[in-house]
C-alpha cells in the first residue's frame, strides 16, 4: 500500500476529508521551500502536491504560471525539486508528496531515471498534466515497477467512455478538475461538481479529490461535502506574488498568510465531519 | 518503398513524433474535431465548398512563376516561385483558415481564437471570421505586436480583438500557450484555428491537408511548363505549414529533393536562432512530441529570428519525422543571408518577399549554383513582404 492509499484509509476511518495544498517547488525561494512544506503539514495538510516549474505551463492560470516563473528565476530545476522532497522526507516520513508538472523536463531526464529519482526522494504519486493515459505507456510501466501512484485528471468535459479509460489507469486518487478553465479560475458550480463526483464514485473505489477554483472556507465546505478531498493551489500561491523572494521578512509574512488560509480551510473541512458525525 | 501518405497513424503519430499531449479538459474537443474531420475528409461536398472558396475568395490557383532573370544571373538551376504571396491576405496561411473555418461552421461554434507570430495567420483568421460573422480573438506575443504593427491594425480593422501576451518570451510560443488557456476555458463555444502543422492531433494532419493544395497545384503546373517533375523543392520552416504544403504531394517521388530552411538567426553557434531541427532535441510542447529548442533541464529556450513567423522553438511533428527518415534535408539561413535574399529577389524580379520566404529564396540561390541550367527548383514564395518593411528598415538602420 502506498502512503497515499494508507493516508486515505486513515482519513476514511476518521470520517475526515483530505486537505491537499499545492505549492510550486522553489517558490519564491529554494531555501524556504522545505520549511514551507513542514509548515503546511503543521497547519493541516494531509498530503501535498508539489509543482515542478516549467517554462510553458499551458493549463495553468496566471497565478500558478507566475509561481513557476519565480521558481525558474530562482534557479529551481526538476532535480532540485526532487532534492527538496528528499530533504522534507528526512523529518517527515508520513505525509504523501505528489509531483505535478509537465512532461518536457521529465523527458530530458528520462522516464526510468526520473521515476527512480522520485522513489529515492520519497515521492508517492505523480500527475503529469500533459500526459494522458493513451500516451503514458512506458511512464506508467516505470511507476508501477516502483510502486508509485499515477494520478490522472478528469474534467467536466470528459465523456463517459473516456472516463472509464482514465479510471482504469489512475491510482492514488482521482483529481477532478471542478471547472472548464485554467488553475485559479473563478465561478464554481457546486451542484455540477456534486453530480460529476457522484458519477465518478459510482464507477471507482478510488478517492475523488476536487481542485481548481477552491479559495476559501465557503468553497471548501461546498466541495468538501461531496468529495473525499480538496486541492487548493492559487489561493495559497498568490501570497508570494508581489513580494521579493529574497526579502526574508516579506517571505515570512506571506507564509503566515498561507498558514492562516490553511487553518481556515482545515476548520471548514473538519466542520463537515463534525456535522456528519452529529 | 516508404509510402509517406500513410502518416500519421490513427493516434496522430508520425513515427515517434506527433500524438496528443494535452490536459484532460481539451481531450473531448480534440476527439470531437477528429471525428468531424474524419467525416468531412471523405465527403466530396466539403472539398467542393473548400475549393470554391479558394478559387472565388482566395484567388487560387496561384501562379508558378519562372524567375528567369534571377536564374540566368546565377547560371545554375532554373528557379520557379510558387506565388502564395498572391493569395488574398498575402500568404499561404489563408488556405488553412478557409478549411478550418468551414470546420468551425459545421461544429456550430461562434467564437474563433487563433495565435499568430508575424500576424499573417492572425490576419487570415480575422478575415475569415469577418466574412462568416464570427467573433474572433487573436493572441500575439507583445514583442510581435510591436514589430508587426501593420498586421495588428489590419486585424483590428477586420473586427478582431488582438490580445498582446506579455508572459515568457513575449513571442509566438507564449501566444500559443495563451490561446490554449482560452480554449480550455471556453471549450464549449470556441473553435481554435491553429495556424501551423503543430499542436495536438488532429491539427498537424488537417492543417497539412489544407495546405497540400500548394504542392498539388505546383506539381501540375511544373509538369505543364517543363514536362517533368522538379529536381528540388525549397521552403522555409518555422512551424512548417507552407513547407509541408509544398512537399506533401511529392514525398513519394524520391527523385525530387527537398530542403526545409530553418532560421539560424545570428548563427547556430551564437545560440540566438530558431532552428530546432538543426540544434534541438526531441520533447513535448504544445500538445505534440517533436524536435524542440530546450535547455538541459527541459525548459523551452527563447528563440530569435528577424522573421517573427519563424520565431518558434518547435516544429511540426511531420517535419521531425521527415528529418529522421532523411526524406527532407533541413538546412539553415541566417538573418543576414535572408536580408540579402530579400533584396536580391526584390531587385531582380520585382517581388518583395516576406522575410520568412526570403530564407527559402536565399538558400535556393546557393543551391541553384550547385546545379545545372536544365535542372529546376521550386521555391515556395509563402508570403509577401509588406508586413516586414518595418523590420527590414530597423535591421538596416533606415529612417524615412
Amino acid at each position: 500500500m502506498t502512503r497515499i492509499e494508507s493516508t486515505f484509509e486513515i482519513l476514511k476511518a476518521q470520517n475526515k476529508k483530505a486537505l491537499i495544498p499545492y505549492v510550486m517547488a522553489g517558490d519564491p525561494n529554494p531555501s524556504n521551500f522545505v520549511g514551507l512544506l513542514h509548515d503546511l503539514v503543521k497547519h493541516g495538510a494531509d498530503m501535498i502536491e508539489v509543482g515542478l516549474p516549467f517554462s510553458d505551463p499551458m493549463a495553468d492560470g496566471p497565478t500558478v504560471a507566475l509561481a513557476g516563473e519565480r521558481a525558474l528565476a530562482a534557479g529551481t530545476s526538476t532535480r532540485d525539486a526532487l532534492k527538496m522532497v528528499a530533504e522534507f522526507r528526512q523529518q517527515d516520513t508520513q505525509t504523501p508528496i505528489i509531483l505535478m508538472g509537465y512532461l518536457n523536463p521529465v523527458e530530458i531526464i528520462g522516464y526510468d531515471n526520473f521515476v527512480a529519482l522520485c522513489e529515492q526522494s520519497g515521492v508517492d504519486g505523480i500527475l503529469m498534466v500533459d500526459l494522458p493515459p493513451a500516451e503514458a505507456g512506458s511512464f506508467t510501466q516505470h511507476l508501477t515497477e516502483h510502486s508509485m501512484n499515477e494520478i490522472f485528471l478528469l474534467s467536466p468535459t470528459t465523456l463517459p467512455e473516456r472516463r472509464e479509460q482514465v479510471l482504469t489507469h489512475c491510482g492514488g486518487y482521482i483529481y477532478y478538475v471542478s471547472l472548464k478553465g485554467v488553475t485559479g479560475s473563478a465561478t464554481l458550480d457546486t451542484d455540477d461538481v456534486a453530480t460529476q463526483v457522484q458519477a465518478i464514485k459510482a464507477e471507482t473505489d478510488l478517492p475523488v479529490c476536487v481542485g481548481f477554483g477552491i479559495r476559501d472556507a465557503a468553497s471548501a465546505k461546498a466541495i468538501g461535502a461531496h468529495a473525499d478531498g480538496i486541492i487548493v493551489g492559487s489561493a495559497l500561491v498568490q501570497n508570494f506574488a508581489d513580494i521579493d523572494g529574497n526579502d526574508a521578512t516579506a517571505v515570512a509574512h506571506a507564509q503566515q498568510k498561507i498558514m492562516a488560509k490553511m487553518t481556515e480551510l482545515r476548520e471548514a473541512l473538519d466542520s463537515l465531519s463534525v456535522s456528519s458525525n452529529g | 518503398m516508404q509510402d509517406f501518405n500513410q502518416y500519421p497513424d490513427a493516434r496522430g503519430h508520425f513515427g515517434v513524433h506527433g500524438g496528443r499531449f494535452v490536459s484532460e479538459t481539451l481531450m473531448a474537443a480534440l476527439e470531437e474535431l477528429e471525428t468531424l474531420y474524419n467525416k468531412v475528409k471523405v465527403d466530396p461536398k466539403f472539398w467542393e465548398e473548400y475549393h470554391n472558396d479558394l478559387v472565388n475568395y482566395v484567388g487560387r490557383p496561384t501562379p508558378l512563376y519562372h524567375a528567369k532573370r534571377l536564374s540566368d544571373e546565377i547560371g545554375g538551376a532554373q528557379i520557379y516561385f510558387k506565388r502564395e504571396d498572391l493569395n488574398h491576405t498575402g500568404a499561404h496561411k489563408v488556405n488553412n483558415t478557409i478549411g478550418q473555418a468551414l470546420l468551425a461552421k459545421m461544429s456550430g461554434k461562434k467564437r474563433i481564437i487563433a495565435e499568430t507570430g508575424a500576424g499573417q495567420h492572425g490576419v487570415a483568421t480575422a478575415t475569415i471570421a469577418a466574412r462568416l460573422g464570427l467573433e474572433c480573438i487573436v493572441y500575439m506575443g507583445a514583442d510581435d505586436v510591436e514589430r508587426q504593427k501593420m498586421n495588428v491594425y489590419r486585424m483590428r480593422l477586420l473586427g478582431a480583438t488582438v490580445v498582446p501576451v506579455t508572459s515568457g518570451s513575449r513571442t509566438l510560443k507564449d501566444a500559443m500557450n495563451e490561446a490554449m488557456r482560452d480554449w480550455v476555458t471556453n471549450v464549449d463555444s470556441t473553435y481554435y484555428i491553429i495556424g501551423t502543422v503543430a499542436g495536438p492531433h488532429p491539427y498537424p494532419l488537417l492543417v497539412r491537408d489544407f495546405q497540400a493544395i500548394i504542392g498539388k497545384e505546383a506539381r501540375i503546373q511544373h509538369l505543364q511548363m517543363t514536362g517533368k517533375l522538379p529536381d528540388a523543392l525549397v521552403a522555409c520552416v518555422g512551424g512548417g505549414s507552407n513547407a509541408i504544403g509544398l512537399f506533401f504531394d511529392f514525398l513519394n517521388d524520391t527523385e525530387v529533393k527537398m530542403y526545409g530552411v530553418e532560421a539560424t538567426g545570428d548563427g547556430i553557434e551564437t545560440g540566438r536562432h530558431s532552428a530546432p531541427l538543426a540544434a534541438g532535441r526531441i520533447g513535448v510542447l504544445h500538445g505534440n512530441r517533436t524536435y524542440l529548442m530546450a535547455d538541459d533541464e527541459g525548459q523551452i529556450q527563447e528563440t530569435h529570428s528577424i522573421s517573427a513567423g519563424l520565431d518558434y522553438p518547435g516544429v511540426g511533428p511531420e517535419h521531425s519525422f521527415l528529418k529522421d527518415m532523411k526524406r527532407v534535408e533541413y538546412v539553415g539561413c541566417t538573418d543576414k543571408e535572408s536580408l540579402e535574399g530579400f533584396h536580391e529577389v526584390t531587385r531582380k524580379e520585382g517581388i518583395i518577399p516576406a522575410l520568412e520566404s526570403a530564407h527559402a529564396v536565399a538558400y535556393a540561390l546557393k543551391l541553384a549554383k550547385t546545379m545545372t541550367p536544365d535542372q529546376t527548383i521550386i521555391v515556395n514564395m509563402s508570403g509577401r513582404g509588406d508586413k516586414d518593411l518595418h523590420s527590414v528598415m530597423k535591421a538596416e538602420g533606415i529612417e524615412l
